[in-house]
C-alpha cells in the first residue's frame, strides 16, 4: 500500500461499514491505538539547515531510520530536535520521498553520494519514481563501468582452483593474463604477418637470368616458400585445435566468426597438399590460394578496432544496402543514356551498355581514368552531368550512413534498456502488490499463531512472536480481515492456491481412494472442532501405525466446502495426527458461530499433496498443518 | 458554497477543463454539519487534499485509492457503488464536504444513521428497495475484491448464494425486495451486526 494513501485509511476502514449487514459471521476486533498521540510537529536538523514536518509523514515508512525508533538516537535534547550531519540537498529528495511517496533522483546530485544517503536513512533506491528511474540506473551502470576498468587492471589474479582447460581459455582470451599467453599472442601475431608477407612477396618477380623471362620469386624459391608456409599452417592449425580444446562449448565456438576464419585460413593448404600435380584442379588449385589472403582477417582477434569496425558495417547492413541499390539504379540509368548517345559515333568504345558501365562508374566515382571517353556533343553533355551528378550521389550517402549508424546504435541500446527496465518495471510492481498481501498473510499467520498459543498454553516458541507492525499495517489488515469476515474466504498465497485448485479439481472423482486430499482433510477435522481443548499429543513417526484411511466419505452440501474447520495443532505434527481425531463421530456441527482462533500455516505443496497413504508416514514434520477456517 | 474555478485550454480539438479547483466551506461551517472536532477536520483535509490537490475526487481516482487497499483483488466495482454512495448531488465529483458527511456518518453517527447509509449504497438505483439484482450486484463486487487466489476457492454462485442467505434473513414478507424498515429491523435484531457497527468508532 503506498503510503501517499495512508491518509486516506480511516476513509477505506469507514467504508467497510458497507460490508457488515452482509456478513454471516462476526468481525475481528480492530486493533487498538495503544498511546495514540496527537499529531506533532518534529524538527530535523540537517547539518543546520531545518527541515520541518509531521510525525505521522514519518511514520509512513516504519523500515527507514526516520520512519522508525532508530531516529531516536540522534534526538537533541537540549533543542528539542533531530540532528543529523549529512548532505542537506540529498535529505530533500529523502524528505520529499516521505510526504509524496515518490523517490526522485536530483541530475545534479553525484550517483554515489546519493546512494550513500540513502543507505544511510534506510530507503531502497529500487522505489525511485519512474520519472527519475531511467537517470538513475544509467548514471548508475556508468559509474560501475568505470569501477570495473579500474578494476580489470588488477584482475591478474588467477582464481585457485581453474581447470587447466579453463586457464588455457582465458589465455587466450586475455593476453595479458600471463607471460605464456603473451608470448603465445605475439608469436601467432608473428606468424599471420610472416604468411601474409610470403604470399604477397611469393609474386614479386625475383631477378633471373637476364636470357629468361622474370620469374615470381614463389616460382624460384619453390621450396623454400613452401616450408614457410607449412610452418605457418603448422602453428596455426596447432592454435586451432588448442583452441577448440580449451573452449568452454565447442559447438558454440566452432560456430564463431574468428573460428571459420581460421579455417578457411589453413584449408586451402590442406586441400593443396591432398591434390596436387593434377593438371586438371591445378586451375582451381591457383584459385584456393587466394584464400589465403583470408588469414590477415586473424589479425582481428589482436585488434579491437578491426572488430568494432566488422560490428558497424553489420549493423549498417541495411543503409549500405540502399547506397548500392541506389548507385546501381544511377549507374544504369546512364550508362543506357551514354550508349545510346554514343552508338552513332564510329570507333566509340560503348559497344553495349554493360560496356559503358564501367565508364559510368569510373565517371561517377570523379575517378576518371580516361579510357573510355565520349566523342558525341551529346555524349558529352550527358557524361558532364553523369560526372557532377556523381559527386552528389556517393557524398550524400556517406553522412548519412554514419549518423544512421550512430542512431542505430544508440537505439538498440535504448530498446533495450527500456525492454529491461519494463520488465523491471512491472516486476517492481508485482513485488510490492505481493509484498503487500503477503505482508498480510504473514501477520494473519502470525497474530493468530499468538493467540493460538494463548488458548493451548504453549510455551514453545514464544520466542517466534513477529515484531510489532506498525499500527497503519495492523489496521490495514484488519480491513482485510474483516472482508474476509464477510465474504467466509481467505486470502491465500498463489501457490497454496494453484494446489487447492488442483485437490478441487481432483475432488471431482468420487471414487478415489479416501487419501488425504486437502479437502477431506479439512471437513475431517471440522468433527474434532470441539476437541480443541485437548490438542493431540504429539505423535511422531511412529503414528503411521494409527492411521487408519478415511473410510466415511463426505457427502456435505456444497456449501459445506466454504466452511472449513479450525483445528490447532502444536507444532511437529504430521498429517497422520489429523486422521486421528477423524474416527470421533461426532455430527457435523460446523455451524455454530463461535469463533475458535486458527492458525494459517501455509503448507508447502509437497506437505499436503494427497499422496496414497503410504507415503504419508514420512516423519514428523516441521510444519502446521493446521486449515484455518471460520466457523 | 465551493467555488469552482474552471479554465479553458486552447480553443483547438476539444473544450478542455485543464483545471478544476474547489475550495471547501470554512472550518467552522464543516464543525457544525459534521461530527469531527476541528483538529479532525484539519487532518482529514490534509490527507485529501494530498491525494487530490484539485480538491475534488473524480470517480477514477475514487477507484485508483481504494484499489490500492486490496491488492489482490479488484476493488473497482465497489469503489464505483461507494463513490455513488458518497457523491450524495450526483454531480460526478466527490468534494471534500461531500466526503467528510459521509465519513461523518460512518465513523459518528447512530447505529440507525449508519444503517441508512448502508442501505443506501445498497440500493443502487435509489428507489427505495433492495432488489435481489441489485444485492447480486454489490455481493459480487465485494468477491471481486478477494482476487482469485482464495481459500476455499471461489466458486460461480457462491455470491448468489450469499445473496439468497441474505434475503431469506432481511426479507420478512418475502416480497422479493428489502425495504428500509425491513433492513433497519432485522439489522437491529442481528447482534453480530449491532456489534460490528460500532467497529470503527475510535478510526480518526
Amino acid at each position: 500500500m503506498a503510503a501517499g494513501v495512508a491518509a486516506w485509511l480511516p476513509f477505506a476502514r469507514a467504508a467497510a461499514i458497507g460490508w457488515m449487514p452482509v456478513a454471516n459471521l462476526p468481525m475481528p476486533v480492530a486493533p487498538t491505538e495503544k498511546n495514540k498521540r496527537q499529531d506533532e510537529l518534529i524538527i530535523l536538523n540537517v547539518s543546520g539547515r531545518r527541515f520541518q514536518t509531521w510525525r505521522n509523514t514519518l511514520d509512513r515508512y516504519p523500515d527507514t531510520l526516520l520512519g522508525s525508533s532508530e531516529k531516536e538516537f540522534f534526538y537533541n535534547e537540549e533543542t528539542k530536535e533531530y540532528f543529523f550531519d549529512r548532505d542537506p540537498d540529498v535529505f530533500r529528495s529523502v524528505l520529499n520521498f516521505y510526504r509524496t511517496g515518490k523517490l526522485h533522483y536530483p541530475r545534479y546530485e553525484c550517483i554515489s553520494s546519493y546512494d550513500e544517503e540513502l543507505a544511510f536513512f534506510g530507503i531502497v533506491p529500487e522505489i525511485i519514481g519512474d520519472c527519475c528511474y531511467e537517470e538513475y540506473k544509467d548514471r548508475k551502470r556508468e559509474n560501475a563501468e568505470r569501477l570495473m576498468d579500474d578494476q580489470e587492471d588488477n584482475k591478474d589474479a588467477k582464481l585457485p582452483n581453474m581447470t587447466f582447460r579453463e586457464t588455457m581459455w582465458r589465455a587466450f582470451e586475455n593476453p595479458h593474463t600471463s607471460t605464456m599467453a603473451l608470448v603465445f599472442y605475439y608469436v601467432t601475431g608473428f606468424f599471420i604477418a610472416v604468411s601474409v608477407i610470403t604470399n604477397v612477396v611469393e609474386t614479386v618477380p625475383c631477378g633471373s637470368a637476364p636470357n629468361q623471362k622474370e620469374v615470381p620469386c614463389g616460382e624460384r624459391y619453390t621450396v623454400a616458400f613452401f616450408c614457410m608456409d607449412t610452418a605457418c599452417v603448422m602453428i596455426f592449425t596447432v592454435e586451432y585445435l588448442m583452441r577448440l580444446f580449451a573452449a568452454p562449448s565447442r559447438y558454440r565456438f566452432m560456430r564463431s566468426v574468428m573460428s571459420i576464419i581460421d579455417v578457411v585460413a589453413i584449408l586451402p593448404y590442406y586441400i593443396g597438399l591432398v591434390m596436387t600435380d593434377n593438371e586438371d584442379v591445378s586451375g582451381a588449385f591457383v584459385t584456393l590460394r587466394v584464400f589465403r589472403v583470408f588469414r590477415i582477417f586473424k589479425f582481428s582477434r589482436h585488434s579491437q578496432g578491426l572488430r568494432i569496425l566488422g560490428y558497424t558495417l553489420k549493423s549498417c547492413a541495411s543503409e549500405l544496402g540502399f547506397l548500392l541499390f541506389s548507385l546501381t539504379m544511377a549507374i544504369i540509368i546512364f550508362a543506357t543514356v551514354m550508349f545510346y548517345a554514343e552508338k552513332g559515333s564510329s570507333s566509340s568504345k560503348f559497344t553495349s551498355i554493360p560496356a559503358s558501365f564501367w565508364y559510368t562508374i569510373v565517371t561517377m566515382t570523379t575517378l576518371g581514368y580516361g579510357d573510355m571517353v565520349p566523342k558525341t556533343i551529346a555524349g558529352k553533355i550527358f557524361g558532364s552531368i553523369c560526372s557532377l551528378s556523381g559527386v552528389l550521389v556517393i557524398a550524400l550517402p556517406v553522412p548519412v550512413i554514419v549518423s544512421n549508424f550512430s542512431r542505430i546504435y544508440h537505439q538498440n541500446q535504448r530498446a533495450d534498456k527500456r525492454r529491461a527496465q519494463k520488465k523491471a518495471r512491472l516486476a517492481r510492481i508485482r513485488i510490492s502488490k505481493t509484498g503487500s498481501s503477503s505482508a498480510f498473510l504473514h501477520s494473519k499467520r502470525n497474530g493468530l499463531f499468538n493467540e493460538a498459543l494463548e488458548l493451548t498454553n504453549s510455551t514453545e516458541d514464544e520466542q517466534r512472536l513477529s515484531k510489532s507492525t506498525s499500527l497503519l499495517e495492523s489496521q490495514h489488515h484488519h480491513l482485510l480481515h474483516c472482508l474476509e469476515k464477510t465474504t467466509n474466504h481467505e486470502f491465500v498465497d498463489e501457490q497454496y492456491y494453484q494446489q487447492s485448485y488442483l485437490e478441487a479439481g481432483l475432488q471431482n472423482y468420487p471414487s478415489r481412494s479416501p487419501s488425504l486430499s486437502s479437502q477431506d482433510g479439512v471437513t475431517g477435522t471440522c468433527c474434532t472442532r470441539r476437541s480443541k481443548k485437548h490438542h493431540t499429543p504429539l505423535p511422531n513417526a511412529s503414528a503411521p501405525a494409527h492411521m487408519q484411511p478415511l473410510t466415511h466419505t463426505h457427502t456435505h452440501p456444497q456449501g459445506l466446502q466454504e466452511l472449513s474447520t479450525i483445528h490447532i495443532q502444536p507444532l511437529s505434527t504430521s498429517r497422520s495426527s489429523l486422521n486421528m481425531r477423524v474416527d470421533e463421530p461426532a455430527p457435523l456441527n460446523c455451524q455454530s458461530s463461535q469463533i475458535t482462533t486458527a492458525i494459517i500455516s501455509i503448507p508447502t505443496p509437497p506437505v499436503t499433496t494427497p499422496e496414497g497413504d503410504a507415503h504419508l508416514p514420512a516423519g514428523p514434520t516441521h510444519q502446521n498443518v493446521v486449515k484455518v477456517s471460520a466457523l | 458554497c465551493g467555488v469552482y474555478l474552471c479554465t479553458f485550454s486552447g480553443v483547438e480539438d476539444e473544450l478542455e477543463l485543464s483545471a478544476v479547483r474547489h475550495r471547501p466551506e470554512g472550518l467552522e461551517q464543516l464543525e457544525a454539519q459534521t461530527r469531527f472536532s476541528r483538529k479532525e477536520l484539519q487532518i482529514l483535509y490534509r490527507g485529501f487534499k494530498n491525494e487530490c490537490p484539485s480538491g475534488v475526487v473524480n470517480e477514477e481516482t475514487f477507484k485508483d485509492i481504494y484499489s490500492q487497499f486490496f491488492p489482490q483483488g479488484d476493488a473497482s466495482t465497489y469503489a464505483h457503488f461507494l463513490f455513488n454512495a458518497f457523491d450524495t448531488d450526483h454531480n460526478g465529483s466527490v468534494s471534500f464536504e461531500d466526503f467528510v458527511m459521509g465519513l461523518s456518518i460512518l465513523l459518528r453517527g447512530t447505529v440507525q444513521e449508519k444503517l441508512n447509509w448502508a442501505f443506501n449504497l445498497y440500493d443502487i438505483n435509489k428507489d427505495g428497495y433492495i432488489t435481489k439484482e441489485e444485492m447480486l450486484d454489490i455481493m459480487k463486487a465485494i468477491y471481486d475484491m478477494m482476487g482469485k487466489c482464495t481459500y476455499p476457492v471461489l466458486k460461480e454462485e457462491t455470491p448468489r448464494q450469499h445473496v439468497e442467505v441474505f434475503f431469506q434473513k432481511m426479507d420478512k414478507n418475502k416480497d422479493g425486495v428489502v425495504t428500509i424498515d425491513e433492513f433497519i429491523d432485522c439489522c437491529q435484531n442481528d447482534e453480530n451486526i449491532m456489534r460490528s457497527m460500532h467497529l470503527f468508532e475510535n478510526v480518526l
